[in-house]
């Protein structure tokens, strides 16, 4: 396996903090709105960016890819977006849960949580709750916006009105702060979504990521793809030493050895870190590298037999 | 899934991931969006 992957693995894994506020920074550019209490209403809104973020969000500079695409499913013009759903896949396959690893606010923000040091609980015994996600994605983000529509044929954004935290935490909470005519408007429906925040924002402390496991439909769509992403990982089986630290270190209760493309991998590195013989890295690329891999061994095996 | 059959699936997505984005641009889709994005989403911050 290339040194230069395993060197550029370590680097990346190792200021992953680093890059995720980076991230999260880019995504909301326009801070002065947060004094403002407006949003940001130019054209780049036009685009998604890659991670959960709400276009409600003062300083969002993008829009967020499940909003819109529950915007685009709800209006009366149309009932399922190609716009969103390519952009989707075209980062699926381009990075696929290497965005929930290094670029989501939201999944940055539950990671900083679980920092507080408290009593931490394992999800392993969890894993059914895992599919969750995939059936708030078609049922919340597709099925009830495009098809419980009213008299002209528009449909709410389900996911958006009745579970996203992010909403409230990047929305309602800083607008609220320097807006009061948006703060005099809050009801019940914001109570509800409020305490989905605090229940989020709790079970954090105590879970790694509980949202992104459970609940997330970006990330379920992302997983989707992690089997054909061009970024992989990959396990140099010569270098292994089956210790089992790199599965003990997943926080996503991934065994990187078995299923190193796994539903479940945010690509986080931790792993790569945990491993002593350094056989976990990073890959990105088309295929999965292993026919080269053979061809270099047989060379090398040629060259051997050869100078023998 | 062998080497030749992932990078197959992987170009074929890219291909079809492009090309419905700019099948959905093309009937209007990304104006929906903006239109959506610029204004403050009543649902997201639990208005209504
Ligand atoms: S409420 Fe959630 S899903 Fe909806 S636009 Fe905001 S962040 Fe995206
Ligand atoms: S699962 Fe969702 S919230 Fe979590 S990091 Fe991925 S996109 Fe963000
Ligand atoms: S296998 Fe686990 S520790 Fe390794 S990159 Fe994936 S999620 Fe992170």
């Amino acid at each position: 396996m290339g040194k230069k992957f395993s060197g550029i693995s370590q680097t990346m894994s190792r200021f992953r903090g680093w890059i995720q506020a980076g991230a999260t920074l880019l995504t909301n550019l326009h801070l002065p709105n947060f004094l403002k209490g407006g949003l940001y209403q130019g054209a780049g809104k036009t685009v998604c960016v890659p991670g959960l973020n709400c276009y409600s969000c003062p300083a969002a500079f993008g829009a967020c890819p499940i909003g819109a695409f529950q915007a685009v499913v709800g209006s009366s013009k149309f009932s399922f977006s190609y716009y969103i759903t390519g952009f989707l896949i075209l980062l699926g396959v381009l990075l696929g849960r290497f965005i929930c690893g290094f670029l989501c606010p939201f999944g940055w923000f539950q990671e900083l949580l679980h920092k507080i040091p408290t009593k931490k609980l394992s999800t392993k015994r969890l894993k059914p709750l895992t599919y969750l996600k995939y059936a708030v994605l078609l049922v919340m983000v597709f099925l009830l916006p495009a098809f419980l529509v009213n008299d002209v044929g528009m449909g709410d954004p389900f996911f958006c009105k009745y579970l996203c935290p992010q909403g409230v935490l990047e929305g309602a909470i800083p607008l609220s702060l320097a807006n009061s005519g948006i703060r005099a408007a809050l009801g019940k429906l914001f109570t509800w979504k409020f305490s989905i925040l605090l229940s989020v924002i709790a079970l954090s402390v105590l879970f790694y990521r509980p949202f992104c496991k459970w609940l997330c439909p970006l990330g379920a769509f992302y997983a989707l793809f992690n089997r054909v992403s061009l970024f992989q990982m990959k396990v140099d089986k010569n270098k292994c030493i089956s210790c089992g630290k790199c599965a003990r270190a997943c926080k996503m209760d991934v065994d990187v050895t078995k299923t190193p493309n796994h539903t479940e991998c945010i690509r986080c590195g931790m792993c790569i870190r945990a491993c002593p013989t350094k056989a976990v890295c990073f890959r990105y690329g088309f295929g999965d590298g292993k026919d080269k891999a053979k061809a270099a061994e047989t060379l090398q095996t040629n060259n051997n037999n050869r100078e023998e | 899934m062998s080497c030749e059959k992932k990078a197959a699936a992987q170009i074929v997505l890219l291909m079809a991931g492009a090309a419905m984005l700019c099948f959905g641009v093309w009937r209007g889709e990304a104006a929906t969006v903006l239109s959506k994005a610029i204004k403050l989403c009543l649902e997201c911050v639990g208005i209504g």
